[in-house]
C-alpha cells in the first residue's frame, strides 16, 4: 500500500520540555481520534471498494437492528436508533461518499471522512445549538461505519495503553487531562510555541516535549520509532543503530546531570551576600505534589485547580474540593500553598458547561470574570479553602484581576463564605494571606489601589507577556515576539516591585520568566522575594541563585533598565554573567 | 411556480426539523415519482436526504416551501405538510 521509506530524516521543532525519549510514535489527529490511512485506488479497483463500502454500511446496520430488536418498543433510545438506521443509507452520507471514491479514486475510509469533515463544518456554522448538535448524530452514524471498514474498535486518546510518544497536530488542554498520563512517553506537535499548554503539562509530567514542528504529522506514522530530543527540539524520523546508541547516551547524561543538581536542592537558595529567595514549585494535580518535595520546593506558589472540573458532567461539590486541597496542604504544611482560584478559560472550558462560543476566549469571560458571574460556583470553591487552610499553611490567589471593582468582589465573596462556615459550624480558618496575580496591564497601572485590598501580589508573566504585547503565545508565526525581556515588561515588573514594596506587601512571580536561569540576576535585581515554576527546574533555578551578589543583581537592573530592546538585555545578561551561567541554561531568544 | 406543484409551511415543533422529523420526511420524499425539494430562504435541500434537510438549520418558527416537480407528487406534497402542521405529533 505505502513504501516504507526508512532513511533517517530530522525534524527541527521548537524545545518545549527538556529530556530525551526513544519510543514507537502514537498518531492522534485533530478530532482526538485515530488518523485515517489515505491512499488511492486504481481504476479496475473502485467498484470492489465501494463494494467494500457498502458491506461496512450493511453491517453497521444489522448491529443498530439487533439493538432495536433488543430494546422496547416504547423506549425513545429506538427511535434516536431508527432514525441512525435512516440516516446509513442518506445520499448525502452513502450517496456521496460513494462518489467520492468512484470520481477521486481514494479509499473508502478517506472518502468517509472527506464526506463528514464538509458535513460537520455546515454544522458548525448553525446558529441554534440544538440543530448545530444534530451533526453528533451523523458522526455517530459515519464513525460505525467507519469501525466496520476499519475492522477495528476505535481508540480514542483516553484509551491509550502502550508506552508511546503522542504525536499530535495540536493538543489541547481538554484533549491533554484525557490521556493516560503515565503511558506517555513524550509529547510532539505542530502547532504550539514555547509558553504553549502542551509545553507547560509536558513539564509538570517531567517528559520530554518538542512543538512547533509544523509537518510532524504528515511524516510520521502510528508506529514509526521516533527520537524525541527535549533539549534541541530536534525530532529523529527513523534513526539508525548509531543515531540511537548517541541518542541512549545522551539521555543517560541529561539524567545522570538532573540527578546532581537535585541532589543539593533541598538546602535554601540564599545568596552569596545572605539574601534568600523561596523558590516555589507550580502543581496543577495533587499529585505532582512529591516530585515537588523531591525537587527541593519551598513550597507551593501556584496550585493551578481547573483540572478536578474537567472531563464530568457537573461541578466538583465543596466537599470533594476540600479533600483534594486538603491532601495538599497537610503533606506541604508548614510550607505555603498557594492555591488559586478557577481560572477556567475558553480553552480549558468544561466539557459540558459551555455556554457560548467566544471568538476570543483569552479576552473573554474566564478566571475571576467568570467566578464572579457564578457565585456559586465560585463560593463552593472559596469554602473549600477556607476548610483546608484549617490543616496548614494556605493562601488564596485570585486570577485575572483587571479591575479594583473586582478584588472588592471577589474579598466580599470570600467574606461570606467565611460567614456561611461559621454559621455552620464547621472548622475553617479565615485568617489567611489573599493575594492577586498580576497579569492583566491594566491592573499593573492600578497596583497601588490593588495592593490596598490584598497581601501579595504573584506576577504571572505568561499571561502579562501576552496581554502587554498583544501577541498570542500559541501562534508560532508571532511567537518572537513573545520576549520576556522586552523593555516594555521589564518596566511593568519594576513598576509592580517598586508600588509592592512602597505598600509592604509581597511581591512573588509565578510564571515562566521565573523558571528560566537567565533571567534570574534581573529577578533579584527587582527585589523579587519568591519565585514558583514548574518542580523540576527547582534545582537548576536555586543553584543559580546560591552563586549571585543581590547587590551586584541591583546594580546590573540599573543598566538594564537602560536597554531599548530584549536582544539588548540579553546580550548584557551574557556579557555580565555568561561566567556564571551554566552554557546549557542559554537558550536564543 | 404553480401553486399546485409548492406548499409554504411554518415549522411549529418547539426542536425544529431534526434528525428524527427530518427522517419522516425523507420517508415520505423517497417514494416520489420526480423529485422533491425543502427551501429556505435561498436555500434548497433534497427533501429524500434527512442530511440534507437538517443543514438547513429549520428551528422553530422558520418558513420552508415544499416543492415538488411532478404532478404525481402531490399525496405526498400534502402528507408531507400535514406531518409538519401537526408538529410532527411530537
Amino acid at each position: 500500500m505505502m513504501d516504507t521509506a526508512t532513511e533517517e530524516v530530522i525534524i527541527k521543532g521548537i524545545s518545549a520540555s527538556p529530556g530525551v525519549c526513544i519510543g514507537k510514535a502514537y498518531l492522534v489527529d485533530r478530532e482526538g481520534v485515530d488518523v485515517v490511512e489515505k491512499y488511492q485506488i486504481e481504476d479496475k479497483k473502485r467498484s470492489n471498494e465501494i463494494k467494500r463500502f457498502k458491506a461496512a454500511v450493511k453491517k453497521a446496520r444489522d448491529e443498530l437492528r439487533k439493538i432495536v430488536e433488543k430494546s422496547p418498543a416504547e423506549l425513545q433510545h429506538a427511535h434516536i436508533l431508527e432514525t441512525h438506521i435512516a440516516l446509513l443509507k442518506d445520499k448525502m452520507l452513502y450517496g456521496s461518499t460513494i462518489d467520492v471514491i468512484k470520481n477521486e479514486g481514494v479509499n473508502a475510509e478517506w472518502a468517509l471522512k472527506k464526506i463528514v469533515s464538509n458535513l460537520r463544518e455546515i454544522f458548525q456554522t448553525m446558529t441554534d445549538p440544538y440543530l448545530r448538535e444534530r451533526s453528533g448524530d451523523v458522526v455517530q452514524v459515519a464513525d460505525s461505519i467507519m469501525r466496520n471498514l476499519v475492522g477495528v474498535e476505535r481508540v480514542n486518546i483516553a484509551a491509550i495503553d502502550k508506552r508511546v510518544i503522542l504525536v499530535a497536530h495540536d493538543l489541547s488542554p481538554a484533549e491533554t487531562s484525557q490521556i493516560n498520563l503515565e503511558r506517555v512517553r513524550g509529547f510532539i506537535t505542530d502547532r504550539g510555541g514555547k509558553a504553549s499548554h502542551t509545553g507547560i503539562i509536558a513539564r509538570s509530567l517531567e517528559i520530554p516535549a518538542v512543538v512547533g514542528l509544523k509537518s510532524a504529522t504528515s511524516a510520521i506514522r502510528s508506529d514509526d520509532l521516533i527520537i524525541v530530543d527535549g533539549n534541541t527540539g530536534n525530532v529523529i524520523l527513523h534513526p539508525t543503530e548509531d543515531t540511537l546508541v548517541q541518542y541512549e547516551e545522551r539521555k543517560i547524561h541529561y539524567e545522570e546531570y538532573k540527578a546532581v543538581i537535585t541532589r543539593e536542592s533541598h538546602a535554601p537558595a540564599e545568596s552569596v551576600d545572605g539574601v534568600r529567595l523561596e523558590v516555589m514549585g507550580n502543581i496543577e494535580l495533587p499529585e505532582e505534589v512529591f516530585a515537588l518535595i523531591n525537587y527541593g520546593g519551598d513550597g507551593i506558589g501556584l496550585y493551578r485547580t481547573e483540572f478536578q472540573y474537567f472531563n464530568r458532567p457537573d461541578f466538583p461539590g465543596e466537599d470533594e474540593l476540600f479533600d483534594k486541597y486538603k491532601d495538599v496542604v497537610e503533606v506541604m504544611d508548614p510550607k505555603p500553598v498557594t492555591i488559586r482560584t478557577l481560572d477556567i478559560n475558553g480553552d480549558k472550558a468544561l466539557a459540558n458547561h459551555v455556554d457560548s462560543d467566544e471568538k476570543n476566549p483569552a479576552l473573554g469571560l474566564r478566571a475571576i470574570r467568570y467566578c464572579l458571574k457564578k457565585p456559586d460556583i465560585f463560593k463552593a470553591q472559596l469554602r473549600a479553602i477556607l476548610r483546608a487552610a484549617a490543616f496548614g499553611n494556605v493562601r488564596i490567589l485570585f486570577p485575572m484581576i483587571s479591575t479594583y471593582f473586582e478584588i472588592c468582589e471577589a474579598n466580599r465573596i470570600l467574606d461570606e463564605a467565611a460567614q456561611s462556615l461559621e454559621k455552620e459550624g464547621l472548622p475553617y480558618k479565615r485568617d489567611i494571606e489573599v493575594g492577586v496575580m498580576i497579569e492583566v496591564p491594566s491592573a499593573v497601572i492600578m497596583a497601588d489601589v490593588i495592593a490596598e485590598n490584598v497581601d501579595f501580589f504573584s506576577i504571572g508573566t505568561n499571561d502579562l507577556i501576552q496581554y502587554s504585547l498583544a501577541i498570542d503565545r500559541g501562534n508560532e508565526q508571532v511567537s518572537h515576539l513573545y520576549q520576556p525581556l522586552d523593555a516594555a515588561i521589564i518596566r511593568m515588573l519594576k513598576h509592580v516591585a517598586d508600588v509592592a514594596k512602597e505598600k509592604e506587601i509581597k511581591v512573588f512571580m509565578c510564571g515562566e520568566m521565573a523558571g528560566t536561569p537567565h533571567h534570574i540576576p534581573l529577578l533579584l535585581g527587582l527585589g523579587m522575594e519568591e519565585l514558583s515554576m514548574n518542580p523540576q527546574t527547582i534545582p537548576d533555578i536555586k543553584r543559580v541563585i546560591r552563586s549571585l551578589n543581590v547587590e551586584d543583581a541591583r546594580s546590573f537592573l540599573q543598566d538594564v533598565l537602560k536597554q531599548k530592546t530584549a536582544r539588548n538585555t540579553f546580550e548584557l545578561i551574557k556579557a555580565t554573567y555568561g561566567s556564571i551561567l551554566a552554557e546549557q541554561t542559554y537558550t536564543e531568544e | 411556480m404553480s401553486p399546485e406543484l409548492s406548499r409554504e409551511v411554518v415549522i411549529v415543533n418547539e426542536l425544529g426539523l431534526h434528525a428524527r422529523s427530518a427522517a419522516k420526511i425523507a420517508g415520505l420524499a423517497q417514494n416520489s415519482k420526480a423529485a422533491v425539494w425543502v427551501q429556505k430562504e435561498a436555500e434548497k435541500a433534497d427533501a429524500s436526504s434527512i442530511v440534507d434537510i437538517l443543514t438547513l438549520a429549520c428551528e422553530r418558527g422558520s418558513k420552508i416551501t415544499l416543492i415538488i416537480e411532478d404532478k404525481a407528487d402531490r399525496p405526498i406534497l400534502e402528507n408531507i405538510v400535514n406531518l409538519i402542521e401537526n408538529g410532527f405529533g411530537e
